[in-house]
């Protein structure tokens, strides 16, 4: 349960944070850090305007796509605590019902029935399918080094062992879950949020045709997912049976890290040429790859 | 009684020959019900552990000879299988069938219905048949009666075609079982399947396997025996494609799986073999399946994909043995017997869709569609709701047997030897990767076919199909989601099958419930949330103003929906990365250097399967050429031949005359 809290609560100020970091970094006042909410606000009060050929799946995708991300905070553990519910295997469950989101995103794109958002959404479904692999590897190599199988007990044993080498695996899952992270909310470098041009946009020229009510319900799941991907990095860098408050303390300066590090990204460095993007996706599988070895090493498999 | 029961309805359905037109189809459906009926009850009472086996012995006086048909377990779960796709597929045929009733007599009506009840009634029997003579009789009248169905649009002088290809390929498997079995009688001098323990306990494994997985794999579709399924599956009426892919495939999968019951040794290399070509198969199959435009033909590409996946439940199951890891075992072969289902629904459905669809508007292109989802919603619906399990995601069945899969993978990852390692994050690298690009597949066919605008005046055109061709898919929906929902029920008696075969303890797999107890809930919460938002969102806008608008054009206002992305423009970005493993032939012609004004340009693609084409097709013309030369010899001169029946004697005198024959 405080798992739940402590993602709702870092989601509130996550994107306003990203949003100070740059305006600081770029020399610009900058609005506050509460402005995505209230943003929020101001789209949850509006009307709405719907493309004339859209259909149902375009007015149902942001809702489903907003409850599979609710439904995934449930298995998202904190500290010592289990999730709300955990079981094996649950982050099979977490990575595909977050692709489920994404499916109704994607094929609510196609339901406008205009080559913009058609391209978004292709782009959108390629670069996610790429990414898997190397979520999947990590979770693999997290199963292998501590022989459990959900979110919950994986890190509530992760530091438990008296493997010292536990270091490296919580460097190599945080860059990870990182990079993870920003290709899933489509970020730099593999997509910019604020680019202006839309053949050059990806998720934003996907929901283009949203607006109001609906386009609050896609900021909220993308706000939700950051937090929900800082609660897995705090859980592979915080062991689990270190002092409660502390443990709290440190989960919000991995979130505030996490989006300074996002903020920074986005202030100083250009988006990746569309064509090397997926070479740059697939380069975190390969990443993991190499960190399934290295815990094979560690292990002491491979040296026998 | 039963048994009286059972050889009546084979030989009644001789009778759809002579009845008349309009009662062939009830004909036909009331001898597939009380089979489906009979045998579904057999298999319940043998899935509840009430008794082990159903032994029917009938002694045809004329053979001299008698045969034993022997439900088992493993055959009584596939039967439910079959049965239950079967009778959805009868029961949608008479809709799909009505457009042909004004082109086709009655007797080619009658062929077809024999055909399907043939079809049907040989899938029993070959899940029956132990003995190898009459497992081979059953096995050929599954292909020859599933031939007949194919072509049952011959007109089309390429469907015949595809036909023949076919049929011929079926032949090569079935010689390949027959090499195998004959080689089981040398050895162990019965020709059947009870006796294939001994010969495993006596010989080297692998060989033997191999060559049955080759023999069985063709009917399966594992790559490279693939190459008759992507041209079958389209050339069949819609209903027939459905069964085909939803079970008929799946009665490789049996045989492999009856083989690798008496497996004695050599697991590992067994398991490898498994797990290496269904890995290919899984995801060569969805590679090709998203360049296609033909609906159908990806449908059929992933029916290999989903082979591909069973491959790899089984392929771990068979090195969970060589472990002695009882839980890749029980996982392993659970989550491959629990695809088998899932495919069998989802699959006979999309393709029952794609069928209404053709109908509808009498193409399969998917760049001609477009927009139907307005023209005819509950095709579309049920088109959706089969995607989405296709692609393994939640809260549909899909997702619960390659969960299954990936919890037998990821359990077994800690403390095995490196080389076991290695593969199963091979294998769970591919299991992601399929599914991703399952999903990139599904929006594509699910998207471009069905949302937007028309792209064709016929898709504009569309109108719903008839409600006979909605209300039998509701049967396979509601299975589909109870699955999804209330998965443990239906895992629980694949778990204690699967141990009860293995002699694997309760404990062992007791807990693994209580993780599809898991999901139900969240699935549950997920639903609930779906609802809540929905409602919210409705409550909302209706104190808000709402209005309809164009789509943004950035600036453009003459948007036609030809300006829609297409099938292919949604493969090519993809397809620049898959270009090495992939083949497209492009015509198009360039603007010529002295066009000043432009004409009218054409741009096709032409998606082609590599593997066909380098395993099948270029040996084929290689022997081709060889024939050819050798039939200089055919000079079509009658003194020519007179002199090779001379020169041929010379030779039979002179041999025998040295002692060389």
């Amino acid at each position: 349960m405080p798992g739940f809290i402590l993602i709702l609560i870092a989601a509130l100020f996550f994107p306003g944070i990203i949003l100070r970091v740059k305006s600081i970094a770029s020399g610009r006042k900058g609005p506050g850090v509460l402005q995505p909410l209230k943003d929020i606000a101001v789209l949850l009060r509006k009307g709405s305007v719907f493309g004339s050929g859209t259909g149902i799946i375009f007015r149902i995708a942001p809702s489903l796509n907003l409850a599979a991300v609710i439904a995934v905070l449930f298995v998202i553990p904190f500290s010592n605590q289990p999730a709300l519910i955990a079981f094996e295997g649950d982050f099979v469950f977490f990575a595909y019902l977050l692709a489920l989101g994404k499916f109704f995103t994607v094929i609510a794109a196609l339901d406008t029935g205009s080559s913009f958002e058609g391209m978004g959404a292709n782009r959108e479904a390629l670069y996610s399918m790429l990414v898997e692999p190397a979520f999947f590897i990590l979770l693999g190599t997290f199963a292998m080094f501590t022989g459990l199988t959900s979110f919950s007990e994986i890190f509530s044993h992760f530091h438990v062992t008296d493997n010292h080498y536990v270091v490296i695996y919580s460097i190599i899952g945080f860059y990870l879950l990182v990079q993870i992270a920003m290709i899933e909310n489509s970020r730099l470098p593999v997509d910019d949020p604020k680019t202006h041009l839309e053949l050059t946009m990806i998720h934003e020229v996907m929901i283009l045709d949203n607006s109001g009510f609906d386009k609050a319900l896609i900021h909220i799941a993308s706000y939700l997912k950051f937090a929900i991907y800082g609660a897995l990095m705090t859980a592979a860098l915080v062991p689990a049976e270190w002092n409660l408050y502390l443990q709290i303390a440190l989960f919000f300066v991995v979130q505030l890290v996490f989006a300074l590090i996002i903020g920074l990204n986005e202030s100083f460095r250009a988006r990746n040429k569309m064509s090397r993007n997926p070479q740059y996706v697939l380069t975190l599988t390969a990443i993991a790859l190499v960190a399934f070895v290295v815990v094979l090493i560690l292990t002491g498999k491979l040296m026998q | 009684m039963f048994v009286q029961v059972f050889i009546a309805l084979i030989l009644f359905s001789f009778g759809i020959f002579i009845i008349p037109r309009r009662f062939q189809f009830a004909y036909a459906l009331t001898l597939t019900l009380v089979m489906a009926a009979l045998t579904s009850y057999w298999a319940f009472d043998i899935m509840q552990g009430n008794r082990q086996f159903t032994h029917i012995n009938f002694h045809v006086a004329a053979l001299q000879s008698s045969f034993i048909l022997v439900f088992d377990k493993l055959s009584a779960f596939f039967v439910l299988v079959v049965n239950l796709t079967v009778v959805v597929g009868l029961l949608y045929a008479r809709g799909y069938l009505k457009p042909y009733c004004a082109t086709k007599n009655t007797l080619s009506f009658a062929i077809h219905y024999f055909a399907f009840i043939w079809l049907y009634f040989s899938m029993l029997l070959v899940l029956a048949c132990r003995d190898g003579i009459s497992f081979l009789i059953v096995w050929e009248v599954m292909a020859v009666s599933s031939f007949l169905l194919v072509i049952f649009d011959a007109e089309d002088r390429n469907i015949m075609k595809t036909g023949i290809n076919y049929l011929v390929q079926m032949h090569i498997g079935m010689v390949l079982l027959l090499i195998a079995l004959l080689i089981v009688e040398k050895s162990t001098g019965s020709m059947s399947f009870d006796a294939l323990a001994d010969y495993f306990s006596q010989h080297s494994n692998w060989p033997l396997f191999l060559l049955f997985f080759a023999g069985f794999g063709i009917k399966a579709g594992f790559i490279p025996l693939h190459t008759w399924l992507p041209q079958a599956h389209p050339a069949a009426p819609s209903h027939v494609s459905g069964i085909m892919s939803g079970v008929m495939i799946k009665m490789g999968i049996y045989g492999i799986m009856r083989v690798l019951l008496s497996v004695q040794h050599d697991y590992l290399i067994i398991g490898i073999v498994l797990l290496i070509v269904s890995v290919i198969s899984g995801v060569l199959g969805v590679m090709m399946a998203i360049v296609q435009h033909d609906l159908k033909r990806l449908l059929a590409y992933h029916s290999i994909e989903n082979i591909g996946i069973i491959g790899i439940g089984m392929g771990l199951g068979v090195i969970g043995i060589s472990m002695q890891n009882d839980v890749l075992i029980v996982l392993g072969f659970s989550g491959a017997l629990l695809h088998v289902l899932n495919h069998s629904l989802f699959k006979s459905m999309l393709f029952f869709n794609a069928g209404s669809v053709y109908q509808a508007i009498h193409t399969r292109n998917i760049d001609s569609m477009g927009g139907l989802m307005k023209k005819m919603p509950f095709t579309a619906l049920l088109f959706l709701l089969a995607s989405l399990a296709i692609c393994g995601l939640p809260p549909f069945n899909g997702f619960i047997s390659e969960y299954l899969i990936y919890l037998g993978m990821f359990k077994s990852l800690e403390g095995i030897a490196l080389y076991h390692s290695v593969l199963i994050v091979f294998g769970i690298v591919a299991l992601t990767l399929i599914g991703g690009l399952a999903i990139f597949c599904f929006t594509k066919a699910f998207g471009i076919a069905f949302l937007g605008e028309a792209r064709s005046p016929q898709a504009a055109g569309a109108k719903e199909v008839s409600a006979s061709m909605l209300w039998p898919q509701a049967i396979t929906a509601i299975t589909i989601v109870a699955i999804g929902l209330a998965s443990a029920w239906f895992v629980k008696p694949l778990f204690s099958m699967i141990a009860d075969t293995y002699g694997i303890p309760v404990a062992e797999y007791v807990g693994f419930t209580k993780n599809l107890t898991g999901i139900s809930m969240l699935a549950g919460i997920f639903l609930i949330l779906v609802v809540a938002l929905l409602v919210l969102r409705h409550v909302v806008l209706r104190h808000r103003p709402v209005r309809t608008g164009p789509v943004w054009g950035c600036g453009y206002t003459a948007a036609t929906p030809r300006l829609q992305y297409t099938a292919s423009s949604w493969a090519d970005s993809y397809f620049k990365l898959a270009k090495p493993l992939l083949r497209t032939k492009v015509h198009n012609a360039d603007i010529a250097e002295d066009e000043i004004f432009p004409v009218t340009k054409a741009y096709e693609t032409h998606p082609e399967d590599a593997i066909k084409t380098g395993v099948v097709d270029a040996p084929v013309t290689r022997f081709l050429e060889l024939l050819k030369k050798i039939a200089i010899m055919q000079t079509g001169q009658i003194q020519h031949y007179v002199l090779y029946a001379f020169v041929f004697m010379l030779l039979i005198f002179l041999l025998t005359y040295f002692q060389l024959i």
